[in-house]
């Protein structure tokens, strides 16, 4: 699973990332999370609102700060399924 | 069944705070100190409890909003109605100052003009749920109505006016050069559950961050309340001090704080004297220009276009100010 948190450095966005990680340790899914902090590539999600979390590129949160328990049903339900 | 403990909370604070101020501690009912200790253990729970009914309502309010819905609504509108909309939604819409760039940048993608981004953008921080109820709470309906419909008249014509000054040329180039993704959120299905667990996070996250500026700004409306003399700031803020305006909104530009802490101040400052179009302004000023907003929009725009936003907006709020000392 590849994770993305993105948000140009405000603390709503450092937030984000500390509860999304949290939630992946509680859920202990492997995943690779990285930050994105470059306006353009932020840009290239097409959200209008920071930050913003994205699975497997898929934007599932913009706007807004979720609990550790909501992200985790957030990342659950964005699983892929493996084969 | 929390909304009837807060109304019995609320109705018994009164009589509460007036049992242990000159009954227990049996202050003298003259004195400067308990004026001012009465004022702070008053207001600090009433501010309290009001923030939390509020920003609960106004939380499920927003959930009903979002970014991508208002560009939805503002992409094919006219001129004028496109700022009185653009003003009115910026009320509703969650909106948070750090994403003022992608929303800029949406916005400008869509087509909307840009005096009508900037209407929304004047909207959002100026006229803030927590101020009006505060407003409502401590001085009544009809100043909470006259902070509104002041706002939006602000965000509306000075929106309208930095349109009408062709100012395209001041916005970086980079901006008119990308190419937004077209992905952005995917549809939530949001229960009301959702609505009102959202509701209840908005009051954890604004109480926690603000509980401490609506101490401080009760302690130091305490401490006017109780020791500053009765008319000393009319000569200030009064009305006839014809300069009163300009300066108070001076003052306030570059000072910012979270709508919660200024309020008991302006109180304060109007139990003073002070007349309340002064009051107002100097409140708008405060919380509606932000030096972290401003070094944010530093991005998109460029500094001409930021120097026209602050000088337009900050007029604006002194011509309302002028007029409502000239009202009332």
């Amino acid at each position: 699973m590849i994770v993305k948190i993105l948000g140009s450095g405000c603390m709503n966005c450092t937030t984000l990332e500390k509860r999304t990680r949290e939630a992946l340790t509680q859920l202990d899914i492997p995943a690779t999370v990285e930050k994105v902090q470059d306006i353009q590539r932020i840009i290239a999600y097409g959200i209008l609102s920071t930050p913003g979390l994205v699975i497997d590129e898929k934007v599932v949160v913009s706007g807004r700060v979720p609990t550790v328990d909501a992200l985790k049903e957030l990342i659950v339900a964005n699983q892929k399924q493996e084969a | 069944m929390l909304l009837g403990v807060w109304i019995l909370l609320y109705a018994s604070l009164m009589p509460l705070v007036d049992f242990f101020v000159f009954k227990i501690v049996n202050l003298p009912s003259d004195s400067a100190f308990t004026s001012a200790l009465h004022f702070f253990l008053y207001e600090v729970p009433k501010v309290l409890l009001l923030l939390m009914l509020i920003v609960f309502g106004i939380g499920i309010v927003r959930t009903y909003f979002s970014p991508e819905k208002t560009r939805a609504i503002l992409e094919r509108k006219s001129l004028f109605t496109g700022n009185v909309l653009a003003s009115l939604l910026g009320i509703v819409t969650p909106f948070c100052s750090c994403s003022a760039v992608p929303l800029f940048i949406g916005f400008v993608e869509a087509g909307i003009p840009l005096g009508v981004t900037f209407s929304f953008l004047i909207a959002a921080p100026m006229i803030n749920e927590v101020a009006v109820v505060l407003l409502f709470g401590l001085f009544g309906w009809k100043t909470a109505l006259l902070y509104v419909s002041t706002g939006l008249l602000i965000a509306i014509t000075t929106g309208f006016v930095i349109g009408k000054l062709k100012v395209e040329r001041f916005v970086e180039d980079w901006v008119y050069q990308i190419r937004s993704g077209q992905q952005g959120m995917i549809e939530e299905h949001v229960t009301f559950t959702d609505r009102f667990e959202r509701g209840y996070q908005a009051v954890r996250d604004i109480v926690s961050k603000v509980w401490l500026y609506i101490v401080i700004g009760i302690a130091v409306g305490a401490g006017i309340h109780g020791y500053v003399p009765q008319d000393f700031m009319a000569g200030l803020m009064g009305k006839s001090a014809w300069w009163s305006v300009p300066v108070s909104v001076l003052i306030g530009v570059p000072l910012y704080s979270n709508a919660a802490g200024i309020i008991p101040v302006v109180q304060a400052l109007l139990e003073k004297g002070a007349s309340l179009g002064t009051a107002l302004a100097f409140m708008m000023s405060v919380i509606g220009l932000s030096l972290p907003e401003t070094i944010i929009l530093r991005k998109v725009l460029k500094l001409p276009l930021i120097a026209i936003f602050l000088s337009v907006v900050t007029i604006g709020i002194m011509i309302v100010g002028y007029v409502f000392n000239f009202v009332y």
